[in-house]
């Protein structure tokens, strides 16, 4: 596909989710870049959801919280769901501490409970076969 | 210096060196006299104790500070009156043993310069002499005794911030906290680090706070567990909280204070049902959504 933004974050389409994390260096532009080219590989990818792992994150800014928050309500608009995987200890405390609650925004402990949520299971091999009917991996 | 004073100084010198052992010895003997044994010190190491002192004060005398700023300036000295207090304070002693054991010292060497003289006047003046020096060593064993006390009270409020907050796992992906007594800012910052430190370690989906032992709560209490509860939400589980009394239902009631966006439940059993169900139900579960 045509892909005028490129942020330089990987995005991978795991049959309708996006899988993509960011990491501590995104500055301001990429930001930027990586929410246009997201929101142009849900379209073009008919996503229904998308899983972002950030749990490489030390710190999350005002600047990285409305990113984020953003990222939620366009999503949304486009009928995908976006689910933020793996947040830090620190950075939730720091996050509640500034007044950011991220209001809109769905969280998963880690990116395996995030695919759950977005109706990925985990195969009948592993640990948790009894828990959860097997199940095709996507819908 | 006068001449007085020098005079004197020579006098407590030329005891000191005569009778230390019976300086030791009247120190240790008063000392015991007067209950400084409650502070669980053997007559050992009262002694021991004592041998140190008065070898420390012999060389403190025989150099040439003021009289006054001996016990501060000489860093043996010092050392061995911090020790001496810290000792006490560490074993629960009274103040009034470590005063006691300050006092009984200048008793035990005036009585080594009565060994030594009869005469009125240099008695007189080498009593002088003591107390200046000893004063000193008093008004410091006195704030070291008071420092070490509080080092322990400090260690201890500490010791009781990490036990009453402990973070129990009851279910599979299910963690629960229970509360006892209020919740102010520093316990709130220690029971989020300790529950998101948690979650993140165990891959919990569901905390549960229980308030059972919480007297009250009221606004600033509200809001920190409000705080918690969006943190934990933002670390992608869901946060409940258990154990409103129905008294504290009716407070949060009457102060207005919103909790509408939290699941609550009057006993930890419920929570944890509910909890469990939770987890139980098929992908569709409601996913935490960061301060509804």
């Amino acid at each position: 596909m045509s892909d005028p933004a490129n942020s330089g974050v990987p995005i991978l389409r795991l049959g309708d989710v996006l899988v993509t994390g960011l990491l501590d260096e995104l500055d301001d532009k990429a930001a930027m870049a990586f929410t246009e080219e997201l929101t142009q590989r849900i379209v073009a990818d008919r996503a229904t959801g998308v899983l972002i792992d950030i749990s490489r994150l030390e710190l999350v800014d005002s600047f990285v919280a409305r990113i984020l928050m953003e990222l939620a309500t366009t999503t949304r608009l486009l009928g995908a769901r976006v689910i933020v995987a793996g947040m830090r200890p620190a950075v939730a405390i720091t996050l509640v501490e500034l007044g950011l609650g991220l209001p809109g925004v769905a969280t998963a402990v880690n990116a395996e409970q995030g695919m759950a949520v977005l109706g990925w299971q985990r195969h009948p091999g592993s640990q948790a076969a009894g828990r959860e009917a097997a199940h095709a991996p996507w819908r | 210096m006068t001449i007085d004073e020098a005079d004197a100084r020579h006098h407590l010198c030329g005891a000191l060196r005569e009778h230390a052992e019976y300086v030791a010895d009247r120190w240790v003997h008063l000392q015991k006299e007067r209950a400084a044994l409650d502070a669980g010190l053997t007559e050992a190491q009262l002694r021991e104790e004592a041998d140190v002192l008065v070898e420390q004060l012999s060389s403190g005398l025989h150099g040439d500070l003021a009289a006054d700023r001996l016990v501060t300036a000489h860093a043996g000295l010092r050392q061995a009156v911090i020790e001496l207090s810290l000792r006490r304070a560490r074993g629960g002693a009274a103040p009034s043993a470590t005063a006691l054991a300050v006092l009984a010292l200048k008793e035990a060497l005036l009585e080594a310069v009565q060994l030594g003289t009869s005469d009125a006047a240099s008695l007189y003046s080498a009593a002088l002499l003591i107390n200046r020096v000893l004063d000193a060593a008093g008004a410091l064993s006195f704030a070291t005794y008071v420092e070490g006390r509080e080092e322990i009270i400090r260690r201890q409020s500490r010791q009781l911030l990490e036990v009453s907050t402990p973070v129990v796992q009851l279910w599979d992906r299910v963690l629960a906290v229970p509360l006892v007594g209020t919740l102010d800012t520093s316990r709130t910052q220690v029971v989020m680090e300790n529950l998101l430190g948690a979650i993140e370690s165990s891959e919990a989906q569901v905390t549960i706070i229980d308030i059972t032992g919480v007297p009250t709560v009221d606004t600033a209490v509200a809001h920190h567990l409000m705080q918690t509860v969006n943190a934990v939400r933002l670390m992608g589980a869901d946060c409940f909280i258990s154990g409103i009394r129905p008294p504290i239902a009716q407070t949060i009631a009457q102060l207005g204070i919103d909790l509408s966006a939290i699941v609550t439940r009057a006993t930890l059993s419920d929570a944890l049902g509910a909890a469990i169900a939770l987890i139980a139900s098929p992908v569709s579960r409601t996913i935490p959504v960061a301060a509804r």
